[in-house]
């Protein structure tokens, strides 16, 4: 069973948290411009690493509050929790979060609000 | 729906000295059981083969088999990183049921329970198929009505479901406690009586032996390290015991799966996570079908040997360690002692977990991939064992025919894209 240390109550029983699956997926905000295959990897593929796994947590039998984690899916071990809108500090956490192929798909260049874009011609809202 | 003639591509054995029967086992007794074969040869790779099936499972090998018997492909391997069937082909809890909601899943696993009522004769192997019934019990109204939405579908395809009232269930299991006071009480189920249970080392050895007896390579503790390709073509594997050429490679590796989809860089829509199971002492027979609960994820049989084979749902978190944590039996055990009492003081002997590949939408992948002679059969999840005839039988059709038949049509990668999903998330029961 993991112990997992919640960042808002501390360290807890497993029992208490729902996993939310692989955290960095934002939404499209121009999803109009994905073609299915392109909005498939936003609604429905996931990362599954043997290995360094960045996920969603939430303390639902507690704070209620999301977190991220840095897991081993080999070894169950936690390297690193950190907080929602973060990205990971750790060697590992970092490498995890780079490697993703999500980072290249299009689904994630079609959430990035239309002031960070490099791309002019978006018409993202806000 | 599956044609009703099945090409169920039975041979006979070549090697006649190897044929089971009562006879060979009298035989065999006369001279305390000292000249029995080999059942299946130590092979060591050859430098290339027609087509290669990654994961000597049940699945894998009854891919094989049905490659090597219905397709005439002989000249093929089945490469396995550990032992046979020692991965969730071993780890199950080992019931079959046809009983799903959907068309696209009453054909092939109906397709697969056809295979299995003439199984034994067709690989010459007591596979221990026992068609002891599978109950599918309701704990509330709400349940009680889908549950009947759900037999009138399935019988609507040709496939037997019957409900049963909680007196028929007193009769039909007369330790299952029927009092209406506990917390969640037994007010209903529905019966598939073909359903049942199969001894799950026995399949894959059954299989491994008939296909071994064609000519079939079964290359174990061998790891596949990396996929060889000549732009979007296969043209081999790399693997611990060295390259083997092949232009046709079928993956049939479940929990890993993404492993190898990354090795082919590939993707694929699914997540690995622990599926856990235990079983106790052996007692005197107590239970004679298999009962299912969705609502409290429970699930348990009683084995030939007499140990209660117990299992629940799948944790929470994504996994490849083989293990799963402590609450999710604990919570399957209450469950099993409230609906059981008679079970309350039995000890479990074993526990173990094993890694699953679990779809979206609860429903396998039977696919081609944007490579060529690279194809995928996996997804199946919690509830693979099952299929395993059909699995192997529709598989190895897609490989040796690369287009997939009307059952595997609906099983594509693509579904993922066009959105054709099914559905079967609590549908055939969330234990699946």
């Amino acid at each position: 069973m993991l112990e997992i240390k919640c960042p808002y109550c501390g360290p807890r029983d497993e029992e208490e948290f729902s996993c939310g699956g692989e955290a960095h997926i934002a939404r499209p905000l121009s999803e109009n411009s994905l073609s299915d295959k392109e909005f498939a990897d936003y609604l429905f593929y996931r990362d599954n690493p043997r290995g360094v796994f960045l996920e969603r947590w939430r303390h639902a039998a507690g704070c209620r509050r999301w977190f991220n984690v840095a897991r081993d899916t080999l070894t169950h071990h936690i390297l690193e929790i950190y907080p929602m809108g973060a990205k990971p500090v750790s060697k590992a956490g970092r490498a995890a979060y780079n490697a993703n192929w999500r980072r290249d798909s299009q689904a994630e260049i079609a959430a990035q609000p239309a002031s960070q874009k490099t791309n002019k011609t978006s018409s993202a809202k806000r | 729906m599956a044609s009703t003639d099945i090409d169920r591509g039975v041979r006979g054995l070549r090697d006649r000295k190897k044929h089971y029967s009562i006879f060979s086992l009298a035989r065999q007794a006369g001279d305390y059981h000292q000249g029995w074969q080999q059942a299946w040869r130590h092979a060591e790779p050859k430098p290339e083969y027609d087509a290669v099936i990654i994961g000597g499972g049940g699945h894998g090998l009854a891919t094989a088999y049905y490659l090597a018997s219905v397709h005439n492909m002989t000249n093929i391997a089945v490469i396995e990183k550990g032992w046979l069937g020692g991965g969730n082909t071993g780890r199950n809890t080992t019931i079959i049921r046809s009983n799903y909601l959907w068309d696209e899943s009453a054909a092939i696993y109906e397709h697969a329970m056809k295979l299995w009522e003439g199984l034994a004769q067709d690989l010459n192997f007591n596979i221990m198929f026992s068609q002891r019934g599978v109950l599918t019990i309701a704990h509330s109204e709400h349940e009680l009505k889908e549950m009947s939405r759900r037999v009138h579908a399935i019988r609507l395809n040709g496939i037997d479901s019957d409900i049963l009232s909680p007196d028929e269930i007193k009769k039909f299991v007369p330790i299952m406690n029927m009092d209406p006071a506990i917390r969640y009480p037994v007010m209903g189920g529905f019966l598939q009586k073909r359903g049942g249970t199969a001894r799950h080392d026995a399949v894959a050895w059954g299989y491994a032996r008939a296909a071994d007896d064609m000519g079939v390579d079964i290359i174990q503790n061998c790891e596949v390290v990396g996929l060889r390709r000549q732009g979007r073509k296969i043209t081999g594997i790399e693997t611990t015991k060295g390259l083997i050429k092949t232009r046709k490679v079928g993956c049939v590796v479940a929990g890993h799966s993404s492993v190898l989809a990354d090795m082919a860089g590939i993707r694929l829509p699914i997540a690995s996570r622990p599926l856990q199971a235990l079983v106790s002492e052996p007692i005197k027979p107590i239970l004679d079908t298999v009962i299912m609960s969705n609502a409290v994820h429970m699930y348990i049989s009683q084995s030939d040997k007499g140990e209660m084979v117990l299992g629940a749902g799948v944790d929470k978190y994504n996994s490849y360690a083989q293990r799963g944590s402590f609450p999710v039996p604990e919570h399957m055990l209450a469950a099993a002692v409230e609906l059981f009492p008679v079970l309350s003081r039995l000890r479990m002997l074993r526990h173990w977990g094993g890694i699953v590949d679990t779809c979206p939408d609860a429903s396998p992948i039977l696919s081609r991939t944007d490579i060529e002679g690279l194809y995928f059969n996996c997804g199946w999840g919690t509830g693979g064992f099952k299929a395993t005839p059909g699995s192997g039988h529709v598989f190895a059709d897609l490989i040796a025919n690369d287009r997939p038949n009307e059952i595997a049509v609906p099983y594509a990668l693509n579904r993922f894209e066009t959105g054709l999903l099914i559905d079967e998330h609590g549908a055939a029961g969330v234990a699946h």
